[in-house]
């Protein structure tokens, strides 16, 4: 028997041969839809960016870097690019405790915990503009339960989305009330991966204050979790569109412009799109900043295997 | 001297179940004891409740003579060694090996990140603590290890991480919970090894659980058999085997398990082939005869006992083989017998390994079982004295 009959050229896997044409073939639908969906129309977008094209026109013209130029040095980008950051500094590290406060809770009750998981997963799941007019009512300067409970009180009536201070961080609270249940199961199931014995050396040990426990064992086990909540609920931040659309369109005087509502205004009221793929060529910047770091720190720092 | 640990009558629910019925041991300063039975039999939840991990409903745990029902487990005087290891996958080996000093010698503020490190006046302590796990390492072998984490290390290497942050608190007593059940075949023989040396230079009291009767039958110096939430006999290993008070004792401990034949008793006796094997005690009605398999002779010419059977395979060891039979009895039990290879040589130099043949014993190799399984004393043979004492009979 000659060796050539034992020496493998084409690369095996689970068995059998599979030749490289039909492995081509069997990724090529994944790769198509991810071209013709994802890839193709960031290109647009990004050949758009530089042309002073506007909805409906037939013709455009190449313009350079002046969209970029523009959106820069325009007053109203760069105030709801502010308040972008001044949104996901207000929800992001609430959203994120209040998640993990609500998963140890839940994760520790010996009765009722999938009602209450329940119950606090519940905001998640409805639409957000029908529960927006909701809130409106809630938060109402004059009819809400609020301003009833407020005059009761004998304290002002406060109209939450009419005060450029307050419009913001009224925002900012629906948006918590939304998002603490999604941030909480994922924690409860980062929570579930920690095992048992665990628990049990930590009090052998002499581990057992349950905060000293929270410290030492709970968090830094819940690292990789903590992290991927804390990037997620920062991309998701940077990306509120809808409480915006639903509730104040960027009023009191520009207080809650956010970047997408000011891209999404220059597309479609203005139907400037050069100027608006540029806006959104920035914002795909930032989320991807936001993804790289994501996936360097989860690599480097919080693994653990 | 009181006993290191003392439990009485300790009783367990979970539900509805009854886990631990009503059991009682005591365990002296230095012994290497094992909690052996199959699982579920409650071995696990007895350890974790000398542990303090579980509380019992009933009954109390005493160590070193104090009961210790109301502290919690870091106050008592025992360090555990986990199934899993149970290490800190994020603290490197030398943090686990350290935690356990760090908490019970730092003040509490020093212990929270970040700001732990801001404490002053701490640097004897950490001096102290350091020094103490490098000893623990070294002993331990691991000292080379000390800044990995434990997501780098071997199996191997993480049982010894776990068995030196047992070892570093200096306890009084080990509970072992199936520590090397999740180690190959070969490394397990060999930290069976390293866990004796371990015990013998520490002097310490082990507790350890296994479902492994040889793990039970080679490290301990008393073996305490549970089954169904009961301990149903304590004693030294070779005691254990010989003189089974339980024929459920007798069947767990043993391999291959031990013969079975059925017989009657009439009138306090037990009419064999060419004898009768009186008993103790005035029994009727059918008993169960146990013969460990290297009793059972092959051949043999007047024999107390004597069954025929027909061959049906052999097992060959090297040193020992394992021929199986299946009694020609109504019952047709199965039979096994050890023989070593010189005996299994001059068997076939017979041309005799065919057939129906003659299996036989001694009288004073039988173990007599009542109906009930319990061990009935029999009159004149070897281990006729059984002691009573250390049985729990259902």
């Amino acid at each position: 028997m000659s060796t050539a009959n034992i020496v493998q050229t084409v690369p095996r896997r689970l068995g059998a041969i599979v030749p490289q044409s039909v492995a081509y073939a069997f990724i090529a639908p994944a790769l198509l839809c991810l071209f013709a969906l994802l890839v193709l129309p960031i290109l647009v977008v990004f050949a758009l960016s530089f042309t002073d094209y506007e909805l409906g026109d037939i013709a455009s013209s190449f313009v350079g870097i002046a969209n970029y130029q523009a959106a820069m040095s325009s007053p109203e980008f760069v105030n709801s690019f502010r308040n972008t950051v001044y949104y996901a500094l207000l929800t992001v590290p609430f959203s994120v405790i209040s998640g993990l406060f609500l998963a140890i809770v839940l994760f520790n009750l010996k009765r009722g915990r999938r009602l209450y998981q329940l119950i606090f997963f519940l905001p998640v799941t409805t639409t957000l503009i029908p529960m927006a007019t909701v809130w409106r009512y809630l938060l109402h300067g004059q009819i809400g339960p609020l301003a009833q409970l407020f005059s009761a009180l004998g304290l002002p009536q406060v109209e939450f989305f009419s005060d450029p201070q307050l419009a913001m961080p009224a925002l900012a609270v629906i948006s918590i009330w939304h998002g603490a249940g999604f941030n909480m199961v994922l924690f409860i199931a980062g929570l579930t991966a920690i095992p048992d014995e665990l628990y049990d050396a930590a009090s052998v040990d002499g581990v057992d204050h349950p905060l000293e426990r929270l410290f030492t064992i709970v968090l830094p086990l819940l690292g990789p979790t903590l992290l991927f909540v804390l990037v997620m609920s920062l991309i998701s931040a940077f990306r509120m569109f809808d409480l915006v659309g639903a509730l104040t369109r960027g009023d009191p005087y520009g207080a809650t412009d956010v970047i997408l509502y000011t891209t999404y205004l220059e597309g479609y009221s203005y139907f400037r799109m050069g100027s608006a793929s540029a806006m959104t060529m920035i914002f795909l910047v930032i989320i991807l900043l936001l993804s790289i770091v994501q996936s360097r720190t989860i690599e480097q720092r919080v693994h653990y295997q | 001297m009181p006993s290191t640990l003392s439990l009485r009558n300790i009783d367990r629910y979970f539900g509805s179940t009854h886990v631990i019925r009503d059991v009682s041991l005591e365990v002296d300063k230095g012994e290497f004891i094992t909690l052996v039975g199959p699982s579920g039999c409650g071995k696990s939840t007895l350890l974790r409740i000398i542990a303090g991990l579980v509380a019992q409903d009933s009954g109390t745990v005493a160590i070193g003579g104090e009961a210790v029902d109301h502290l919690r487990p870091k106050s008592r005087d025992i360090a555990m060694v986990f199934q899993s290891y149970a290490l800190y996958p994020h603290m490197s080996v030398f943090d686990n090996i350290a935690l356990p000093l760090k908490v019970r010698r730092y003040p509490s503020i020093a212990r929270y990140p970040l700001i732990g490190g801001l404490v002053p006046g701490m640097r004897q302590a950490r001096e102290d603590v350091a020094r103490e796990v490098r000893q623990v390492a070294a002993q331990t072998e691991i000292d080379s290890l000390l800044a990995r984490k434990p997501g780098q290390l071997s199996g191997g290497q993480k049982q010894r991480v776990a068995l030196a942050r047992a070892m570093v608190r200096k306890p009084a007593i080990f509970l072992m919970d199936e520590p090397l059940s999740n180690l190959d075949a070969r490394l397990r023989v060999h930290m069976r090894g390293e866990l004796l040396d371990m015990h013998q230079r520490l002097g310490a009291t082990f507790i350890y659980v296994t479902h492994d009767q040889v793990e039970a039958m080679t490290m301990s110096t008393r073996v305490a058999v549970m089954l169904e939430g009961r301990i149903i006999q304590v004693a030294a290993p070779d005691k254990i085997y010989s003189d089974p008070v339980d024929i459920r004792v007798a069947r767990f401990i043993g391999s291959p398990e031990i013969n079975l034949c059925p017989a009657q008793a009439k009138a306090g006796a037990v009419q064999l082939e060419t004898c009768t094997l009186p008993l103790a005690v005035a029994a009727n009605g059918p008993v169960t005869l146990g013969i460990r398999p290297e009793n059972l002779k092959i051949g043999g010419g007047k024999a107390d006992f004597s069954v025929k059977a027909r061959f049906e395979r052999v097992e060959n060891m090297g040193n020992e083989a394992l021929l199986y039979f299946r009694s020609e009895t109504a019952d047709t039990s199965r039979l096994v017998v050890r023989q070593s290879a010189p005996e299994l040589a001059a068997l076939r130099a017979q041309g005799g390994l065919d057939g129906v043949m003659k299996l036989s014993a001694d009288i004073g190799n039988i173990l007599i079982f009542s109906s009930d399984g319990a061990r009935l004393p029999a009159h004149g043979a070897r281990s006729a004295k059984v002691a009573p004492v250390e049985a729990v009979q259902a």
